[in-house]
Formats: C-alpha cells, sequence, structure tokens
C-alpha cells in the first residue's frame, strides 16, 4: 500500500531513541498516523515539528498497518510560531480539534481551513477570527452545525444577533432582544459575507464563546472530556493583545 | 524454541541491560559478556556502584535534579548566583549546561514537555514549586532553557503566561545558527528564527 501528498504535521510522538510517529493531516486521506525513522534526527527534527507543510509518502503492506512516512518539508513555519504565544498555542488547539475526528476519514474542508490558519496564527486579531470560523467549521464537520443563515423565529436573514443555546440556529435582535440573558451573542463578523474592518475584541470573544459552549456541549462533553486547557491559553494570548 | 546458553540470571542482567538507552539485544548480549569477561575488574565494582546510587539518589525538593543528597549539589552550593533560575525539561539538560559552564545561577527541572498527545498536562510538571520559588523575591531572572519545539516552547509561553504576576525578568535561549552550522544545509525555520533574533555586530 502506498500514497503519496501533501499534508500539515499536528503532532509527534517519540518512538524509541531514533524514530517518531508522525500525526499529519491531508486533504484527502484526513487525519494519518505513520511512523518517521530517523525522525530525531539532526536533519529531520526541525522538518516533523508540527505547523509544517510535508510532501509525504506513506507505505505498509497492508492498509491496517501504521505503516512509514518518508517526509520532505515543503513549508518549515514552525520556528516561526515558536515565537508567539498565540500561535503556539492555536497550533496544539487544532491538534486536540483534529484528534476529535477519526483517523483516515477525509475532511477536505477543514484541510482547506487549518492550512489558511496556520498561515495566520501569529497574526492577532485574525488568528482568533479563523479560529472561530474553524470551530464552526468542525462543528458542521462532525454533524452538529450551527444554523446561522436566517433567524429561527421569524425567518429573517439581516440583522441577526444571537444564536439559541437549544437550537444551535440564529436568532435575529428582535425577536431576542426579550431573552438576550438566555441566548449567546452572535458577532456580526461570523454572518457577514463581506467587510471592510476587522472585528474588534469584544467580538472576536463573543465568537470565542459562543463555539466553546457548543463544542463542550458537543464534542467534548459527550466524551467525557473538557475542553482543552490550551484553549484558555489561546484565548489570553489572542483576546489580551492589543488591535491592529 | 531455542534452550537458552546462559542461566536465568545472566539472562535476566541481558534482559535489564537491552533497556538501557542505545542498546539493544544484541549488544545488551555483548555487554553482559564483556562484564562477566572483567568480573573483578567491572562487574562487581558496577553492580556495586549501582547498589550504592540505589540506595541514595533521590529527587532534590528544591529544584527536581537527580542527586544523591537533598537539596542536591547545585542547590547547596553557596557559591551560585541565587538570583538566576534556569528551567530545563529533564535532568539531562541541566548535566547539557552544566558541561557547557554556561551559567551559575541555579536550575529547575519540569520533569518534561506539556504534551496534549502524551497527556502530558500542567499537573504532571513540576511547575507550582517553580511558582513558589519565583515568589520568594530572592530570584530576579527566570531563564527558560527549553527545547526548540513545538511542545518545548508550548512550555515555555505556557510558563511565560503563569509567572506574569511575578516580578521576575523572564528570558529564554536564542534560536540560530548552531556552531559549525553552514546556511545552506539549515532548515528554513531555524534560518528564519536566526534572521528575526539578528544582533548588533
Amino acid at each position: 500500500m502506498e500514497w503519496s501528498g501533501e499534508a500539515i504535521a499536528i503532532g509527534t510522538r517519540r518512538l524509541g531513541e531514533t524514530d517518531a510517529i508522525l500525526e499529519v493531516m491531508t486533504r484527502d486521506k484526513g487525519r494519518w498516523l505513520g511512523m518517521v525513522r530517523g525522525a530525531r534526527s539532526r536533519r529531520l527534527r526541525p522538518v516533523v515539528q508540527p505547523g509544517n507543510t510535508l510532501s509525504v509518502t506513506w507505505r505498509a503492506r497492508l492498509d491496517e498497518h501504521l505503516g512509514n512516512f518518508r517526509v520532505e518539508p515543503i513549508a518549515e513555519r514552525a520556528g516561526t510560531l515558536m515565537a508567539s504565544g498565540s500561535a503556539i498555542f492555536g497550533l496544539q488547539l487544532l491538534g486536540e480539534y483534529l484528534r476529535l475526528i477519526p483517523e483516515r476519514d477525509p475532511h477536505p474542508r477543514l484541510y482547506e481551513a487549518l492550512a489558511l490558519l496556520v498561515e495566520y496564527l501569529d497574526d492577532i486579531p485574525l488568528a482568533a477570527e479563523l479560529m472561530a470560523r474553524f470551530e464552526l467549521l468542525l462543528l458542521d464537520e462532525m454533524g452538529f452545525g450551527l444554523d446561522l443563515s436566517e433567524c429561527a423565529a421569524t425567518g429573517a436573514t439581516e440583522d441577526l444577533g444571537y444564536v439559541s443555546p437549544k437550537s444551535g440556529r440564529a436568532v435575529s435582535h428582535d425577536a431576542g432582544r426579550a431573552y438576550h440573558d438566555r441566548l449567546l451573542p452572535l458577532p456580526a463578523f461570523l454572518v457577514e459575507a463581506r467587510r471592510d474592518a476587522a472585528p474588534d475584541l469584544e467580538a472576536v470573544a463573543d465568537a470565542l464563546r459562543l463555539t466553546a459552549f457548543f463544542l463542550e456541549r458537543h464534542l467534548f462533553a459527550p466524551r467525557s472530556l473538557s475542553l482543552p486547557d490550551v484553549r484558555s491559553s489561546f484565548e489570553r494570548a489572542v483576546l489580551a493583545k492589543p488591535q491592529r | 524454541m531455542p534452550q537458552s546458553v546462559v542461566g536465568p540470571e545472566i539472562e535476566r542482567l541481558i534482559q535489564l541491560l537491552s533497556r538501557l538507552p542505545g542498546l539493544g539485544p544484541r549488544s545488551a548480549r555483548r555487554a553482559a559478556l564483556h562484564l562477566m569477561k572483567k568480573k573483578d575488574l567491572l562487574l562487581e565494582p558496577l553492580a556495586r556502584a549501582a547498589a550504592e546510587a540505589a540506595a541514595s539518589v533521590s529527587v532534590c525538593s528544591v529544584c527536581g535534579n537527580l542527586d544523591t543528597r537533598d537539596p542536591c549539589s547545585v542547590c547547596s552550593d553557596p557559591l551560585r548566583d541565587a538570583s538566576v533560575l534556569v528551567v530545563v525539561e529533564d535532568v539531562g539538560d541541566l548535566w547539557a549546561l552544566e558541561r557547557a559552564m554556561a551559567t551559575r545561577g541555579r536550575y529547575h527541572v519540569l520533569g518534561g514537555t506539556l504534551s496534549p498527545l502524551d497527556g502530558i498536562g500542567p499537573d504532571q510538571l513540576n511547575l507550582s514549586s517553580l511558582m513558589h520559588r519565583a515568589q520568594d523575591g530572592e530570584i530576579k531572572e527566570i531563564i527558560l532553557a527549553v527545547n526548540a519545539t513545538v511542545e518545548g516552547q508550548t512550555t515555555a509561553h505556557y510558563v511565560t503566561d503563569m509567572l506574569a504576576g511575578t516580578d521576575v525578568r523572564i528570558t529564554r535561549l536564542a534560536h540560530g545558527v548552531p556552531v559549525g552550522g553552514e546556511l545552506d544545509y539549515l532548515d528554513d525555520g531555524t534560518l528564519a528564527a536566526a534572521m528575526k533574533s539578528r544582533t548588533p555586530f
């Protein structure tokens, strides 16, 4: 069995003294693990760091085997990402999210979003905005997508300002005013098709609160898990910094 | 199944040696044979040294180093600069810095790095005692000497976050061109980091 393609490294685990298990995300094959021989060598150690885009060839005798990766770097960005708190915490958080999806289950949209996000993880507040969008996409890919297209009460497609925690559907400002303390704020940047300015930190914080609620309810709590600690670190890193 | 050519004691010795870093079953057999051939010169002194070390080795209650005394030799050395604390991942890193005579400060051994893949969170690391040491007023600078890996740097950023409220200067090791390194052979990440952290010449 063999395939080749582009992949983004999301995790590395030591195996013995010289090898490692590399975990990558690919467009067509989903999350995939394989052994990299000599991964702890001086040449390969920087290559297999999470965040790097790699050209990988996976080989195994049988499809169900762990198999071996041969890796070549395409974009080595881990060194740059390490310098930024938002980037390094974001990278770990993305790994935690992608581990929720089954191995070898293709999610091309998640791969595309991941490829975009790793480019901007050290760009605040864009990283936070993209992370919130990634989290919405993750919910959607896992079958728990929010319906932010129209108001659940009136059917209006304009002036949406809340999300119902019960149904995960958008609610307009007018319809939700009376229940605003029981609804989750919906930042405008998540529903606007286009905009001229970057969202402010309050809107980004609202978006992260919104996605946290549904991630915890649909993806983490059923697995008896809580949201990863690294998410709080990511939030602190992206929300503490001044606006661009 | 082939019958063993050595007794169970020697089999046990080979088995234990093969679990040491750098040794596999074949090299463990060679090492065991060598030890047995030089019983008086090597095997018996080694057994005695191992027994003595096993009886007295302990984890330093101050820094997490391994030594036969507590506090360890580094923590109890009065000539050390008590205002500088070097945070390392493992005892091996402490030994490496001591070999290089890179600092006269004291150390704090975390005992690993944050690694979600391996299930290592903040609670599994020696972080609470680091916080106590940082707050005692004696320390002026904490140097984060962790590995330049994503996990090492995640830990460094986490420690920086944790110590944000203390009145301590936090620094980290530079990332860049190693001694003897040729630019043509360096990875892109190291080159980018080296360019970013360039210094006046």
